[in-house]
């Protein structure tokens, strides 16, 4: 427990530690909370601190959610130091190694907007000057619209990922009436609706669901008919892909299907293709508010498989053997595979800070996993030492001989 | 084509579907809840029972037994079987009026409706004019007197309920002739009751609620006599010889009064008593009186106890010569009746029955002593509320008859007469297997019923109780019958709901039909293994403490402490005698149990963890911490629970007072102010009802309540390390979602006594999903189950495939999933929650036999959902492959109260006292098949009925004879009766009926 606080403690409120990382090396200094500065200005600091004065870099940090997100300008690096508590953590890539890039074309300008809108980052927007942003890839997706060819205008389709993410789903709903146009004429029918949306939830910050919603299908499945105790059941089970059917009760935001016209309707079509386009992402899993002393445990991999329409997540049951190996279930096919352990990270990053030096896959392979490809974890989990089953052991030992870690 | 092909496929899946299952809800075992009205036909032998819920039972002999529901959501006030007949009428509290009848149908009976009646009075007449209080079924069997709330009396032809307006006795022409001195002839009140004259069917009694009593002539239709009493009446009897009539009344007392032969208004009051008297009683709610045939009468009464002191008891006197007893009964009196000897049912009394609120009592009158009778059936299941339910098929011969000969170490005290009701024939077939029903209840005892047929018969009655100190004083009910009290009171009846220690309910059990060890665990965290023994032993039973906590920090257990064990040798009677004790630390209640016999071990979870104890030499092998450590619920015990529960409920008091003073604010008197917030207050409520309920949608998180909570606990004999050497393994799923395996390392058998038996962590299944596991099977080679342990030992069962590989088949709350083993990986799985929003309740393991082909058969899990649902899994393919409504799903006890067996059949409770019976199975069906005649008729002169006609005496014959040959002629019978409807059915002599439609459908061709 005091490790964890430990080093921090000592130090000015003020000033803000940074612990920036260029390949194998390690940097470290400290930056006043209060006056930042500008971008530029930091970035030229980076180049300097690492001796790489003529390098293009791309910077990312990792957020308190231990999402590794990118700087780029004023704004992002305000918000990376304001956040940062108490250590903030950089990683620095030559811009030609990157298999990706934080583009600035012009293409992607468009989706700027797109994309800021479905992440709810604000101050995006406000820029004037061209802003440098990242491509969608970069992004760990937390909803989309789907299907939109084949609903009613008036429907939508909703995909929520809850996976990998501490974020809770974060609605409530209720029963209700609506009135249904049928031959007969206009009659009133038991619905259920979203009631109420749990502030900082991923269902308020998404934006494609509101209260009175009435909701018509989950995963497929139309709820006529059923308890509203049903449909709870029947959304918890499907939580962790969750899709639900929406007869939005503001219909000013509509998907437009023809013409591809302006305002809010194009864009959250757009939104909708494009986060649905089947492309994989990654998400880092690392946490800021970790004692800063011991290295890190390594970043986790996490492949989204956003293409898929029913994906068959919930099969990756964790088995683990008495050897201590951990290894998801998957089906041969699957060529994704996710640890199911969020919820232990906590305490289990603070285990491996405490009792491991030696560092972890980042430290050994001296890369930032920018080599890797989608669906690598099984890969990782053949050649090295991957942080699941690591995790797994911690856990485990954690289990059985029950120390009690409180935080 | 294949498409073709495949079509073919599944409707020959289809047929072999309908071959193998058939849902049908059987029996009701138990007794009624809420019961309201009794009756008894003494010529049919037959005994109904009407219920608050508006339904109506039928029993015999045992094994008989009709019931029928009545449409309307009343109470059943009476019950009157017309005499002489298979008809019976019933009042319900909505004033309505029902005609049923045992009626022929394919070989059996059945108990239907065949009438309904509501008396309607003069336009613009109160409601009470007609409101029915009493009800005389006339010996005739034509005609049925209705008394009213009004005073008058109604007189309708049955069974068509044609009203004789002409021949109605008003309540003007009775008062007219009322003596003047008589004090309360200006107001007579409702009837009370009416009685016929057994002598003479033309007279009839009516007596009227102020308590003035009027001999009626029915053919004069005029009053002949009339009777003075001024206490307010409460029952009358016409005694059997029509000499004298009893009437009872409010104030305790009982008179008996002279009927004069001569149409003489010489009445005359011969005895008035007030049998507790000097202090104010209360009132005798009825009366009889029988003679016998040498000696002194019985006379019978309900109530009358002095008030101050015995106003709460539930009583019936029995007096009889220098005899007297007040039975003395722990829930209130509905009615009671007295069964006579001989042919005609006119001898001496051999029996009293009396239903109470909470079971039916029986009194051998003619032993010495006036034991009870044990009842065969109507067995209060809920003498103390039922915690938990474990069913066992195919009880081995040796095992029954040790049960059985304990059990009737049990029941000396009963008299050894004979069922005294012993009406119909019982034509089901001797149940194929022994089939015991294990129910634990709140008091620590567990009871063992045989449940193989129609009647579930109470075998023997095991208590834990005696091996722990509780608060209760042994000797507390022996105290009674000391010399010289009184009233002599006696308690009869084994409903006793209090609970000495809550702690002491049972709460999982476990027999091994084989080896005859049983093992029980209640809510204090007790586990005890128990051995059949046919002799008294008196033995010490170690306890053994069990820390399933393993040094897990931060933790407060603010529930109930453990029970205290009793440390000297303690005697146990012939019977299950405990042997081994685990208590579990914290006491929390035992969720999982299991019993292996041939390994001699038993586990166990709690909501903290799980363990494995070795009943052979008495030490723990195993035990694991399941908690997580962020579980504060699970944590501090249920008490956290009670406060919410309080806080919830302080806040609804608030609630109300708030309204309260809402409406107090607005009162001033003025009725349109008062309206004004009355209709705010409605308003109000209406809001409150309208808030909408809320459900959270939320990922399970492993950090919900309860995770930890082991939910089911399993042994197998599986490949779980390598796909060629099987060991004994360990399964317990958690309420999180999580499966834990152990390898289990038995010493040889020549070694178990001294070489320790040894668990491994094996593996360890976090399913992606979080739901609670509530099952865990292993699949053979071939599919299925794996036997029971012994099973193979006893040539009961195949032994299990070894050589092709094992599955394991994980049940959670929402998913079916099977895995291959030794090397976990998902095979197949079947969603439940994703797709239908039901989730698992209960499931089981059943083996389900083939209606057409005798050595055809498969496995498939029974499941019950929450939304009361069940549905057949096959097995191993995990594909749903049929489901029926069973349970409402509001019923969430019935839900939770239910238990398969392995044959396709099923149980619930549908109240604290009555068990549902169910059948999933073509094969294995239990219910009543029986046939009431109608009586031969009495040589009493009031019969007009028409004799039994000689088609159908010849037609009895006949079925006597060769019933199945019969069949087509039956059923032919039985559609020229529907053809020709009522009056047919009052000619047939031969009533046959069926309680159940239980011939499958046939599917007409290919």
């Amino acid at each position: 427990m005091n490790k964890n606080h430990r080093v921090p403690s000592n130090r000015s409120l003020s000033a803000v530690e940074v612990k920036s990382k260029f390949g194998a090396e390690f940097r470290r200094f400290s930056l006043d909370r209060s006056k930042p500065g500008r971008f530029d200005e930091f970035y030229g600091l980076l180049q300097h601190v690492h001796r790489i004065p003529n390098v293009e870099l791309l910077v990312g940090y990792a957020d308190v959610h231990g999402d590794l997100l990118p700087i780029n300008n004023d704004d992002n690096y305000h918000k990376a130091i304001s956040t940062a508590s108490p250590l903030l953590r950089l990683f620095l890539q030559r811009k030609e190694e990157a298999d990706y890039t934080f583009g600035t074309n012009s293409l992607t300008r468009k989706k700027n907007t797109v994309l800021s809108a479905v992440l709810l980052r604000p101050d995006a927007t406000r820029k004037k000057t061209p802003v440098i942003i990242s491509l969608p890839k970069d992004f760990r997706p937390v909803s989309s619209i789907i299907d939109v060819d084949i609903l009613p205008e008036t429907h939508r389709r909703v995909r929520l990922y809850k996976h990998g993410q501490e974020k809770p789903l974060g609605f409530y709903i209720r029963d209700g009436s609506s009135v249904r146009v049928t031959p007969q004429g206009l009659e009133k029918v038991p619905g259920i609706f979203i009631s109420r949306m749990v502030p900082g939830g991923l269902a308020e910050s998404t934006g494609l669901l509101a209260v009175n919603d009435e909701v018509l299908e989950v995963n497929g499945i139309e709820v006529a008919g059923k308890s509203l105790d049903q449909v709870t059941d029947m959304m918890i089970a499907n939580s962790h892909n969750l899709i639900i059917t929406v007869k939005p009760a503001n219909q000013r935001n509509n998907v437009v299907r023809s013409g591809g016209g302006g305002g809010g309707g194009a864009a959250s079509g757009s939104s909708g293709r494009s986060s649905d386009s089947g492309a994989s992402y990654y998400g880092y899993s690392s946490h800021g508010g970790v004692g800063a002393a011991a290295s890190m445990p390594s970043h986790i991999i996490q492949n989204f498989p956003v293409g898929e329409p029913e994906s068959d997540e919930d099969d990756e049951d964790l088995v683990i053997e008495a050897g201590g190996e951990a290894e998801p279930i998957r089906r041969a096919s699957s060529n994704y595979s996710m640890p199911s352990l969020p919820r232990y990270e906590p305490h289990l990053n603070l285990r491996a800070a405490a009792s491991s030096t030696s560092a972890l896959s980042i430290n050994a392979n001296g890369t930032l996993p920018t080599s890797g490809s989608s669906g690598s974890l099984s890969n990782a989990n053949a050649t090295s030492n991957t942080p699941s089953p690591d995790r797994a052991v911690d856990r485990r030992s954690l289990e059985e001989d029950g120390t009690v870690i409180t935080l | 084509m294949k498409r073709f092909r495949r079509h073919g496929q599944e409707s020959q899946r289809d047929r072999l579907k309908q071959e193998l299952f058939q849902f049908n809800k059987t029996v009701e075992h138990g007794f009624p809840h809420q019961p309201s009205a009794l009756g008894y036909s003494p010529s049919l032998q037959l005994l109904a029972i009407g219920t608050r819920s508006g339904a109506i039972k039928l029993y015999g002999a045992p094994g008989v037994e009709f019931m029928g529901l009545h449409d309307e959501n009343a109470a059943v006030t009476q019950v009157h079987f017309l005499p002489h007949q298979v008809e019976l009428v019933t009042l319900l509290d909505d004033n309505s009026l029902h005609m049923w009848t045992l009626r022929a149908h394919k070989g059996l009976s059945e108990l239907m409706e065949i009438g309904r009646f509501t008396l309607t009075g003069p336009p613009g007449a109160p409601p009470s004019v007609t409101r029915v209080t009493a009800v005389l079924a006339h010996s005739s069997g034509e005609l049925l007197l209705l008394g009213t709330e009004g005073g008058h009396v109604f007189i309708v032809e049955v069974p068509g309920f044609r009203e004789l307006e002409e021949r109605n006795i008003s309540l003007d022409q009775v008062a007219s002739s009322v003596p003047d001195d008589y004090i309360g002839r200006r107001n007579l009140e409702h009837i009370e009751a009416l009685q016929e004259n057994p002598v003479n069917p033309n007279q009839v009694v009516i007596g009227y609620g102020r308590g003035l009593m009027v001999i009626w002539d029915l053919e004069k239709q005029c009053a002949i006599q009339h009777i003075p009493a001024t206490q307010q009446l409460e029952s009358v009897w016409w005694a059997e010889d029509g000499g004298y009539i009893l009437s009872s009344h409010s104030d305790g007392s009982y008179c008996r009064w002279m009927v004069s032969v001569e149409e003489v208004n010489e009445e005359e009051e011969e005895k008035s008593d007030i049998p507790y008297g000097h202090f104010p009683c209360k009132a005798i709610s009825k009366i009889i009186q029988l003679p016998t045939q040498e000696g002194p009468p019985f006379l019978l009464f309900s109530g009358g106890m002095p008030r101050a002191s015995y106003g709460d008891r539930h009583c019936i006197t029995v007096i009889h010569s220098k005899t007297h007893v007040a039975l003395d009964f722990t829930s209130r009196i509905i009615d009671f009746f007295a069964i006579r000897e001989g042919p005609q049912h006119i001898g001496d009394p051999s029996a009293l029955v009396v239903l109470v609120e909470e079971e039916l009592v029986v009194i051998d009158l003619q032993t010495e002593g006036w034991p009870v009778i044990q009842t065969p059936y109507l067995v209060p299941l809920h003498s103390s509320a039922i915690t938990c339910s474990h069913h066992v098929s195919a009880i081995p011969l040796k095992l029954w008859e040790r049960v059985i000969a304990a059990g009737d170490l049990q029941s000396t005290h009963y008299s050894k007469r004979p069922w005294p009701i012993t009406g119909g024939q019982n034509l089901a077939p001797d149940p194929p297997q022994r089939d015991l029903l294990l129910t634990g209840h709140e008091d620590g005892t567990v009871r063992f019923w045989d449940a193989s047929g129609v009647c579930l018969y109470p075998m023997y009655k095991l208590s834990t109780a005696g091996v722990f100190h509780t608060d209760a004083d042994p000797n507390d009910n022996m105290n009674q019958g000391t010399e010289g009290e009184w009233p002599p009171f006696r308690k009869v009846g084994c409903f006793d709901p209090y609970s000495d220690d809550p702690r002491l309910g049972i709460q999982k059990i476990h027999l091994c039909k084989y080896s005859g060890y049983l093992t029980v665990a209640g809510t204090a965290g007790q586990i005890l293994v128990l051995e059949l023994n046919d002799e008294a032993a008196e033995q010490t039973v170690e306890a053994k403490v069990v820390d399933l906590l393993q040094g897990q920090e931060g933790f407060r257990w603010k529930g109930h402490t453990q029970l205290d064990v009793r440390e000297e040798p303690v005697l146990f009677p012939p019977g299950f005698q405990p042997f081994s004790l685990v208590q579990c630390q914290p006491p929390a209640v035992v969720t999982a149990l299991t019993l292996h016999s041939e390994w001699k071990l038993v586990a166990f979870g709690t909501s903290h963890g799980f363990g494995l104890y070795d009943y052979q030499q008495k030490n723990n092998v195993l035990i694991k911490c399941t908690l997580n450590p962020s579980d504060q619920l699970a944590m501090e015990g249920p008490l956290s629970r009670v406060k919410s529960i309080k806080k919830s409920l302080r806040q609804s008091f608030r609630r109300i007072r708030r309204s309260r003073v809402s409406l107090r604010k607005h009162h001033v008197n003025n009725a349109a102010k008062l309206q004004e917030a009355n209709a705010r207050l409605e308003a109000e409520l209406a809001e409150m009802e309208l808030a909408p309920v809320q459900r959270k949608i939320e990922a399970r998180s492993s950090d919900d309540s309860f995770t930890g909570l082991v939910r089911t606990i399993y042994f197998a004999d599986t490949f779980l390390s390598d796909s060629s050497h099987n060991t004994p393994s360990l399964w317990a799923g958690t309420n999180g979602g999580c499966v834990f395996a152990y390898m289990l390392r038995l010493p040889p058998v020549e070694h178990r006594a001294d070489e320790p038996v040894t668990a491994q962590s094996a593996k360890e299944i976090q399913l992606m999903h979080r739901a609670p596991v509530v099952g865990i099977v292993v699949l053979d080679g071939h599919g299925a189950p794996l036997p029971e342990p012994l099973e193979v030992a006893h040539d009961l069962a195949r032994s299990p495939d070894m050589q092709g590989s094992h599955h394991l088949l994980v049940i959670s709350e929402e998913q079916f999933k099977v895995f291959t083993l030794p090397k976990v990986s998902a095979k197949m799985k079947l969603k439940l929650t994703a797709v239908d929003g039901s989730r698992v309740r209960r499931v089981g393991v059943a083996w389900f036999g083939s209606s057409r082909s005798e050595d055809y058969g498969e496995s498939g899990l029974v499941v019950l959902t929450n939304q009361g649902d069940v549905h057949v899994v096959s097995l191993p393919t995990v594909k749903l492959q049929v489901h029926y409504p069973c349970v409402r799903r509001e019923d969430v006890s019935g839900i939770a109260s239910c238990v398969f067996t392995k044959h396709g059949q099923g149980f619930y409770l549908i109240s604290p006292s009555e068990f549902e019976r169910f059948s999933l199975s073509t094969r294995c069906v239990v219910e009543p098949r029986c046939l009431v005649e109608v009586p031969l008729l009495s040589g009493s002169s009031t019969q007009r009925r028409p004799k039994p006609d000689v088609a159908s005496s010849a037609h009895r014959n006949a079925r006597q004879d060769g019933e199945d040959a019969e069949v087509l002629q039956e059923i032919q019978k039985s559609l020229e009766g529907d053809q020709t409807e009522t009056c047919s059915l009052k000619a047939g002599a031969v009533m046959v009926m069926e309680a159940m439609v239980c011939l499958p459908q046939v599917i007409p061709g290919e």
